[in-house]
């Protein structure tokens, strides 16, 4: 018979050692218990989870199947109650007894809930595991005023993910450095003042005492009796290992498990892993100790004793895009006989500081820029001598050759450290597998599938080992600025720049060009809803002065006919407007509006006072017009209300920018008579409901709009064409059309990102579609109030003499 | 050998060319662009030798210009086109000086007065104004 492993815990350190167990042998007959309901996931990204970036799905790091191969009894849902070293025997919390031969505990740590009145109050959450993270997405929603306890790493991730979703965020901490475990006071202000750049308020060196609120939280106060209204209250003081059933099955126990460099605790038949063990007097909390320590683990259970774990140099990086932060080692510089090496510049937000002991590292801290922590790893582990590179320490001469940086890691080092993945083993996978992408190389390591922060390095070792390595990369924008859209929104979002120019200077050649400017115009205008820096000469012409450019130079005018319905004084005033200005051409469009062709730019303002009309923006990548049929109101066969419903729907989006233009049509009947299947956004009515479809095209190629989902009523067709415009405006690329995109990004993940999407987002999506749209206003509006006194000007020269000059 | 008359023609305030943008001008039915790179004024004549695209209406790309018509793009210093190299075309480009918040351009003559050209367009029924220019402002 199998000798019978019993584990404590299907966390990430448990299962990772079980992983390791299996590889060695099938010795095991093995049963792991598991408190809460969930496979093993990646308790690191639950702050990705809480933003949104990912779903429990995406987290998960053994899957029902793993557990079903390796022949392993999962026991969900288990809490276990005691231990009986004698008998051998745990006992869970449903009465069942198992027997084991050999016992492994992991399990893990709990919240550290911090001596505060009125924390059992509902509204008061900690942020732990899943069932945590789903309280909290059920309850964050757009503009809910949020309090974290709790200045440390979870709780900064806590409070960002928060933020994302909407809420307002105030995070408070007992100390007067933030991340002070891992961060000195000159990081903790630089952290601070990222934080705050993002929007986050921090308050530091605050005790809170109360959580007040009748019913359920309310806010919080503070010893010196100031009080923080909130609607709820996240707590992420820290965490507290889970040892009480180690310490009444006798086992010694200080902080945590004590166990030994075997990873024994003071009973021979039983092992202990994780946040819950003290090894030589520490407690780790992060994930690269826990899986070395599970590594050795696995060798001397399995009868394989030799491996021991001595202690892992710690380090720390906190997972918020664009706040660098990353810390290792030990980094009090008080100790005599330390060099510090310190840089700073608070215009860039970097900090980074080394402290060197006898020429060698002996701990870091990077703030604002960690791209080169590897490197810093590296000396810190190895105990490398820098005599040599004294002069070069924070600023290392580039290495044009990328394969040089990757070879000089040894092969132990480990890349990947939410998986363990050491560059030997990457090495090894690229060579024996043949493998030529980051893809397959995730596959078959799972090396860069956690928090990602090591695909860089993953991609510059497949570039140095695999002979025919593919970059998976996204096409940059254009050759002035080297990055792609989603990163570069993202970058703009975290950095908030608002401006065009700015972007270009920080992250670009600073000259731009015409691809970039225009599409980086549209960015700052989409990401910040309209309340950005518009710069009109990263604008086309066509958006300097709201006519659309012709061969010759002159401009077309087409005024705002909503729905394409106008009236007998409307057309008189166009029609006047075409003589006084001797328009060349009037004609009627495709999209039903009328088009003044052969206009010059001087004549603009004093045409559209004239017409007394709005912009059609029928020169923009915006919002183009919604052409109807007649409806219900003359037509035999209408069954919805076209035109009522087109026009309104005009109005809702009119003077928006969109990625390229965006065209749309309303139908009363199924007969399509105004082409709603093949416009970007469509509705199509029939007897009783609205189609709603999008993605449709009629220009260089044709294509039938995809259904977004069938409603009942018009305003409910109204809110899903909301949801899907501005789902487009936040994704697409620029110039890319409605149908590309729907293309690219498949329309069942357009639903599932839309109309079914959590409430959360879709009120997200509203909200901002609704900022954008109070800021935004009719473009002609600028003939009276121009941006610039010579905006449509044509400048006259002057005369040789006179200093005056003609304005009109 | 002929040598070419030569005059300087005051055209504009500093002030009515914004940084990073171009604005035409037409002088004695010469039309030329300016553009401000915010370091320096530009002149060059302001037709595309592609298709004769107004280039005054171009977005600057450092001290180049792309044509709003069909995006050729030319290096604003010696003319030359940057993205057509089978082109032999060449813009002109005129000598800049800013005195006293005033941009002149060097063109060539012969032309009997320099006098300010009355408007192009017949039809304007606004009333026009002269205003004093306000203070020169010195070339960014």
């Amino acid at each position: 018979m199998r000798e019978r492993l019993v584990v404590i815990g299907n966390g990430m350190a448990g299962t990772a050692c079980v992983e390791q167990i299996v590889k060695y042998a099938s010795r095991f007959d093995i049963t792991i218990f598991g408190d809460e309901t969930h496979v093993n996931y990646n308790r690191i990204l639950l702050s990705s989870v809480l933003a949104g970036e990912k779903s429990a799905d995406d987290i998960v790091l053994n899957s029902l199947d793993w557990y079903r191969q390796n022949d392993i009894r999962l026991r969900l849902g288990v809490r276990i109650t005691n231990i009986d070293p004698a008998a051998k025997t745990v006992t869970g919390a449903d009465g069942a007894t198992t027997s084991f031969d050999k016992l492994l505990i992991a399990t893990g740590s709990s919240p550290l809930i911090p001596p505060i009145d009125g924390v059992s109050k509902p509204g008061v959450y900690v942020f732990r595991n899943l069932d945590d993270t789903r309280a909290l997405l059920d309850r964050a929603h757009a503009g809910a005023r949020a309090v974290v306890i709790g200045g440390g790493l979870l709780g900064l991730e806590a409070a960002r993910g928060l933020q994302i979703q909407g809420c307002e965020v105030m995070v408070v901490h007992l100390m007067e450095t933030l991340m002070e475990r891992q961060l000195d006071s000159v990081g903790g202000s630089y952290l601070k003042a990222r934080m705050e750049c993002l929007g986050i308020k921090v308050f530091l060196d605050r005790s809170t005492t109360h959580i007040f609120g009748d019913t359920c939280a309310e806010g919080v106060r503070f010893k010196d009796g100031t009080e923080i209204p909130a609607d709820f209250v996240v707590i992420a003081a820290g965490i507290r290992p889970n040892v009480e059933l180690a310490r009444t099955a006798g086992l010694e126990v200080n902080r945590a498990i004590v166990v030994n460099d075997c990873m024994e605790t003071s009973h021979p038949d039983i092992f202990a892993v994780g946040e819950c063990t003290e090894h030589r007097g520490i407690c780790y909390g992060l994930v690269a100790p826990l899986i070395e320590q599970g590594k050795v683990l696995a060798a001397t259970i399995t009868g394989n004793k030799g491996q021991t774990y001595t202690g892992t140099v710690s380090a720390a990086k906190l997972k918020i895009m664009g706040v660098a932060v990353f810390s290792a080692g030990d980094f009090s510089a008080a100790t005599p006989g330390n060099d510090v090496v310190r840089f700073e510049d608070p215009a860039l937000g970097v900090y980074k500081k080394l402290i060197l002991r006898d020429n060698r590292l002996a701990g870091l801290i990077l703030v604002g820029d960690a791209s080169d922590s590897h490197r810093y790893m590296d000396w810190l582990e190895s105990k490398t001598d820098l005599t040599d590179k004294r002069r070069n320490l924070l600023f290392p001469e580039p290495v044009a050759d990328c394969g040089l940086d990757v070879a000089e890691l040894p092969q132990s080092r480990i890349v990947c450290g939410c998986h363990g993945v050491t560059k030997g083993t990457i090495v090894q996978t690229i060579q024996e597998r043949g493998l030529t992408t980051l893809a397959q190389l995730k596959e078959c390591t799972r090396a860069s599938t956690g928090c990602g922060s090591c695909s860089e390095l993953c991609q510059h070792l497949l570039k140095a080992v695999a002979p025919q390595f593919r970059e998976e990369k996204q096409k940059a924008l254009c050759k002035c600025i080297p990055l792609n859209e989603d990163r570069l929104r993202e970058i703009v979002r975290n950095e908030r720049l608002r401006s065009v120019q700015q972007v270009l200077d920080l992250y670009g050649n600073s000259a731009g060009c015409a691809v970039c400017k225009p599409a980086l115009s549209y960015m700052m205008d989409m990401v910040w809803c309209g309340a950005h820096q518009e710069d009109r000469s990263a604008r086309f012409v066509n958006d300097r002065v709201h006519a659309n450019i012709q061969k010759d130079g002159s401009f077309s005018v087409v005024p705002r006919i909503r729905g394409g319905v106008t009236s007998p004084e409307e057309l008189r005033r166009i029609a006047d407007v075409a003589e006084k200005y001797k328009v060349r051409m009037v004609k009627i469009t495709g999209s039903q509006r009328i088009d003044l062709l052969g206009v010059q730019k001087s004549d603009l303002p004093a045409i559209w006072a004239d017409l007394g009309m709005p912009s059609g923006q029928a020169y923009s990548k915006g919002v183009r017009m919604v052409k109807t049929c007649v409806g219900t109101d003359f037509c035999r066969f209408g069954v919805q209300d076209s035109i009522a419903t087109g026009v309104e729907l005009e109005r809702r989006f009119e003077n928006l920018f969109t990625p390229h233009k965006l065209k749309m049509g309303v139908v009363g009947c199924p007969r399509n008579c105004a082409e709603a299947t093949v416009k970007d956004i469509g509705l199509v009515g029939q007897d009783g409901s609205w189609q709603v479809v999008v993605g449709g095209a009629a220009g260089k190629r044709v294509r039938k709009a995809d259904l977004l989902i069938t409603v009942e009523s018009s305003e409910e067709a109204l809110q899903a064409a909301a949801l899907f415009f501005q789902y487009y405006r936040e994704n697409a690329n620029y110039l890319e059309r409605s149908y590309d995109f729907v293309e690219r990004v498949g329309i069942e993940r357009v639903r599932r990102d839309t109309i079914y999407a959590p409430l959360a987002v879709q009120q997200g999506l509203r909200e901002r579609l609704r900022r954008s749209k109070a800021n935004s206003k009719d473009a002609w509006l600028e003939g009276d109030r121009p941006c610039h006194p010579s905006q449509f000007v044509q400048i006259e020269p002057l005369p040789p003499v006179l200093p005056l000059e003609r304005v009109p | 050998m002929t040598r070419i008359e030569t005059r300087w023609v005051p055209l504009t305030g500093c002030e009515n060319i914004p940084v990073r943008e171009g604005r035409a001008i037409d002088v004695q039915g010469q039309q030329v662009a300016v553009f401000n790179l915010g370091h320096k004024f530009i002149a060059i004549g302001n037709r595309c030798p592609h298709r004769g695209g107004p280039l005054a209406d171009g977005i600057l790309s450092g001290s180049s210009v792309v044509c709003p018509l069909h995006a050729w793009t030319f290096d604003l210093t010696d003319g030359r086109v940057k993205n057509h190299p089978e082109s032999q075309a060449c813009l002109v480009t005129f000598p800049v000086r800013v005195e006293h918040g005033i941009v002149s351009v060097e063109l060539p003559a012969p032309l009997e007065d320099c006098g300010a050209k009355p408007a192009s367009c017949d039809h304007r029924d606004r009333p026009v104004r002269w205003v004093l220019r306000k203070e020169p402002s010195p070339a960014p």
